[in-house]
């Protein structure tokens, strides 16, 4: 498909009918819409600070033991490791209008996403619910479950995004000139990706020091 | 031949653009004009259902010792009054003048997002059946606007009315943050050729520093909504202290959105004015870029002062010194605009048409709400009145002075473009004094009653503390302020049918909504126009009622279903954006996502989750293309 030029009116203005980036206002919608979202993390993360820090000196309180690193760790792997194959691709459809490599790219980082949701609903929460504390327990509890369940729910909805790029993809709808769909997904993935960041920081790492 | 030129023709664009009146259409429009009388309208309704109950409140305090309501009933009653009138009135009529009027000042087709925008719409009516569903089980939220914990948790709430109230406001979040992001790319990446942002009306720059607001706002109250039914639902612990929560973290969230809540009210509101002055004083706004700058600082500070609403709660006083000085630093950027209004009236020649007087009224009552406010900015004078009438008092002189009348105003002024006909301006005039003396008489001796220690929120009160008498001055101006409102609202109905013919430009303004016909065709403009001046209408004399011709710059844009997409500060001509059509989705994805929250209510899984599925499907159904292989 090639790029589609119409006229504006103005005499010898030709415009193209589709922009990418900055171009297009679902770019900029989906900037937005991470701007609240990341909005809402950080009031997250600040009440977790807030509650911790007006808690008494030990945190995690009421004899909870220190977050166990082993199986997180080896999570954030998998899940910071899917933002390469949904970065190529974007790359793939950008640069070259490979639709094939989308698909493949694509599927890899929908698999390392399910994988990250599996370990934690099917591995991780099990195990703590089982042996250490539940939401109702206390703050700390509720603060835990609240916040990591938010962002596995963020990465529900990525996968559900990825997979309707996928359709697409083989319905034919992308080629170097029409990707929006899937510059708004990749930016969207990245940004679960960093939050994660955040969260195993906030959750994980800082009970440590 | 036309498509060729890229030229339109009226009827090209009328076939295009063309919405058949009927059910079919009401349901599925994206017309943003449309839809912000929608907003318009539907707003207005809640200004009527929240007065009533403020006059069943005031009757109740007519006299000490009155028993009219009950202490129940009382407190829902202020409840949903403070509700309504933030959430359900103010907001979305300030929304809807946005919707109507942002896209014709800036010399756009529609809105960036069409079907967001009917989405956001359906959402709000949504929210607000939502919210008053719960008087049909005598449920309404009853714990103060702000619902404090531990009030409002499941030991002292024990109904579902706090159910309501939490689950109502995410509701409603959903419809105000989509309307913003909409707001924003519209205003950034669609104005006419040549508009770069210091052309751009103050009206704009004031929809646009709400918006922007209400994206870094808003998460705080949908995030302590969200807290407060796991808590009160799931069992979890965020706000009660047994078991490591914090009561005040409630207050944190809640006003860390609360007060950026009352700017996002209030900027707008300052818009309007800064949109009518000039034109009924026949002279460009003195001080544009100081404007510009005090809205921007406005949003900006209103982030950082959140904790003024908490100087009774016992925080360390450092803290407390720092939101003391930023509160009062909100009365410079105020101060500056009040002066930069007063210097274009003095400069001009003021037209005094009902418009210009609800102009006139808003800045002498903004002015005495900005005298209580840095008195309440003071912690040791807040510490005294905190709870009192005081406050009340202060908040309404803003609230009410400086919204309601900007949004009457705006009635006045822009109701003939979307009618075609003018108000008539001597019942716009009974109207405005009406309402001007019934709002002092209602609020103005709320200041002496709360320095005497009349406390907020109490349902009745006990003879011999010398309050009778000015509680009945308040409540017999509660009822001159409503019969002022009343007569507005019959003049409108009387004029859109009998009124006097506007034409396309009755106040010879000098944005771009007069470059169109009233009420404008629904494409907007044949040709999109390109602006070289701040006031368009009064330096490019080629515009009229039909806008702009090629010659002098206008785009056709070849007559199809297209709008222009520009650079974000200087507005150069980017692409050529083919817009959606009408849409059954919004509306059923709003239908959908009412049945999951009243499912949440009601505490059936079954029932929201069948409506989540719905939810999904509708979404699916937006976003499925039309045409399988066009992706733009």
């Amino acid at each position: 498909m090639a790029e589609l030029l119409v006229p504006t009116g103005q005499p010898d203005e030709l415009l193209p009918t589709t922009g990418s980036g900055t171009k297009n206002f679902g770019w900029w919608g989906m900037v937005l819409f991470i701007g609240v979202e990341a909005t809402l993390f950080t009031l997250l993360l600040v009440s977790y600070f807030y509650l911790r820090f007006r808690s008494g000196p030990v945190w995690p309180p009421d004899g909870i033991e220190n977050p166990k690193l082993k199986l997180v760790l080896i999570m954030s792997a998998v899940l910071w490791s899917s933002s390469y194959p949904v970065h190529m691709a974007h790359h793939a459809i950008k640069k070259n209008g490979d639709v094939k490599r989308l698909k493949i790219y694509l599927a890899i980082g929908f698999v390392l996403g399910a994988i990250f949701l599996a370990l934690q609903l099917g591995q991780e929460y099990p195990d703590i619910a089982r042996h250490e504390f539940t939401p109702r327990t206390d703050a700390y509890g509720s603060l835990f479950f609240t916040i990591t369940g938010l962002h596995g729910a963020h990465v529900l909805v990525g996968l559900l995004m990825s997979a309707w790029v996928q359709l697409r993809a083989w319905q034919g709808a992308f080629d170097r000139h029409h990707h929006v769909s899937v510059q708004n997904f990749t930016m969207y993935w990245h940004f679960v990706d960093i939050v994660w960041l955040f969260v195993l920081t906030t959750l994980y790492l800082s009970p440590q020091l | 031949m036309a498509t060729i030129a890229g030229l339109a023709s009226a009827e090209q664009l009328e076939e295009e653009w063309h919405e058949e009146p009927g059910l079919g259409s009401f349901l599925t429009t994206v017309d943003h004009k449309r839809i912000g009388k929608r907003y318009l309208y539907t707003g207005l309704l809640f200004l009527v259902l929240g007065g009533v109950e403020s006059l069943f409140m005031r009757v109740q305090l007519a006299h000490s010792n009155l028993h009219v309501l009950d202490p129940e009933t009382y407190n829902q009653l202020f409840t949903m009054h403070g509700v309504t009138m933030m959430f359900l009135f103010a907001t979305p009529v300030l929304s809807g003048f946005g919707n109507y009027l942002v896209p014709l000042m800036i010399g756009a087709r529609d809105m960036a997002f069409p079907r967001l925008n009917a989405f956001g719409y359906w959402v709000f009516l949504g929210a607000g059946v939502f919210f008053y569903s719960s008087f049909v089980v005598h449920k309404l939220p009853d714990a103060g606007w702000f619902n404090y914990t531990p009030l409002s948790d499941s030991v002292y709430s024990i109904g579902p009315n706090v159910d309501f109230y939490a689950l109502g406001l995410i509701f409603m979040g959903i419809s105000t943050t989509a309307g913003s992001i909409n707001f924003i790319v519209t205003i950034l990446k669609m104005r006419a050729p040549g508009m770069s942002l210091d052309r751009m009306p103050i009206f704009v720059w004031g929809e646009l520093a709400m918006a922007l607001t209400v994206v870094f706002a808003l998460p705080a109250l949908t995030l302590a909504n969200f807290l407060l039914e796991l808590e009160r639902r799931a069992g979890f612990h965020f706000f009660a202290p047994d078991k490591g929560g914090q009561p005040l973290l409630w207050q944190h969230l809640f006003w860390i959105f609360g007060h950026p809540e009352v700017y996002l009210v209030v900027l707008p509101a300052l818009g309007i004015a800064s949109a009518i002055i000039p034109t009924m004083c026949r002279r460009p706004m003195i001080g544009y870029t100081y404007i510009v700058l005090a809205e921007m600082a406005i949003a900006l500070i209103g982030f950082g002062v959140w904790v003024h609403h908490m100087f009774a709660t016992g925080l360390p006083t450092i803290g407390l010194g720092f939101i003391s000085l930023t509160s009062f630093l909100v009365v410079i950027p105020s101060g500056v605009q009040i002066f930069a209004w007063l210097a274009t009236l003095w400069a001009g020649k003021p037209i005094l048409k009902t418009p210009m007087l609800f102009i006139l009224g808003f800045i002498v009552l903004f002015v005495i709400g900005g005298l209580s406010g840095p008195m309440l900015a003071a912690i040791p004078l807040d510490q005294q009145v905190t709870d009192t009438y005081f406050v009340v008092a202060h908040f309404h002189y803003v609230l009410v002075g400086g919204a309601m009348f900007p949004i009457f105003a705006g009635i006045y002024f822009w109701a003939p473009k979307m009618t075609g006909r003018l108000l008539h301006d001597g019942w716009g005039k009974v109207s405005f004094w009406t309402m001007f003396i019934g709002f002092n008489a209602l609020f103005f001796p709320m200041h002496i009653l709360g320095l005497r220690g009349q406390p907020r929120r109490m349902y009745t009160y006990q003879p011999g503390h010398g309050w009778d008498s000015l509680n009945l001055l308040e409540t017999i101006g509660a009822f001159v302020l409503a019969l002022g409102i009343l007569i507005t609202f019959i003049n409108w109905v009387w004029s859109a049918k009998r009124g006097q013919e506007a034409g396309h430009d009755p106040w010879r303004g000098d944005t771009l909504e007069w470059a169109t016909t009233s009420p404008p065709a629904e494409y907007n403009f044949e040709n999109i126009p390109t602006i070289r001046s701040r006031e368009p209408m009064w330096d490019q004399p080629e515009l009229g009622a039909h806008g702009q011709p090629v010659e002098a710059g206008g785009r056709g844009l070849g007559g199809g279903h297209n709008t222009l997409c520009t650079s974000l500060l200087e507005a150069e001509p980017e692409v050529v954006v083919p817009m959606p059509h009408e849409s059954p989705w919004p509306l059923l994805l709003t239908i959908a996502l009412f049945f999951v929250f009243l499912g949440l209510v009601i505490r059936s899984p079954f029932f929201w989750g069948v409506a989540a599925l719905a939810g999904v499907v509708s979404t699916a159904g937006w976003f499925w293309p039309r045409n399988q292989t066009q992706e733009t």
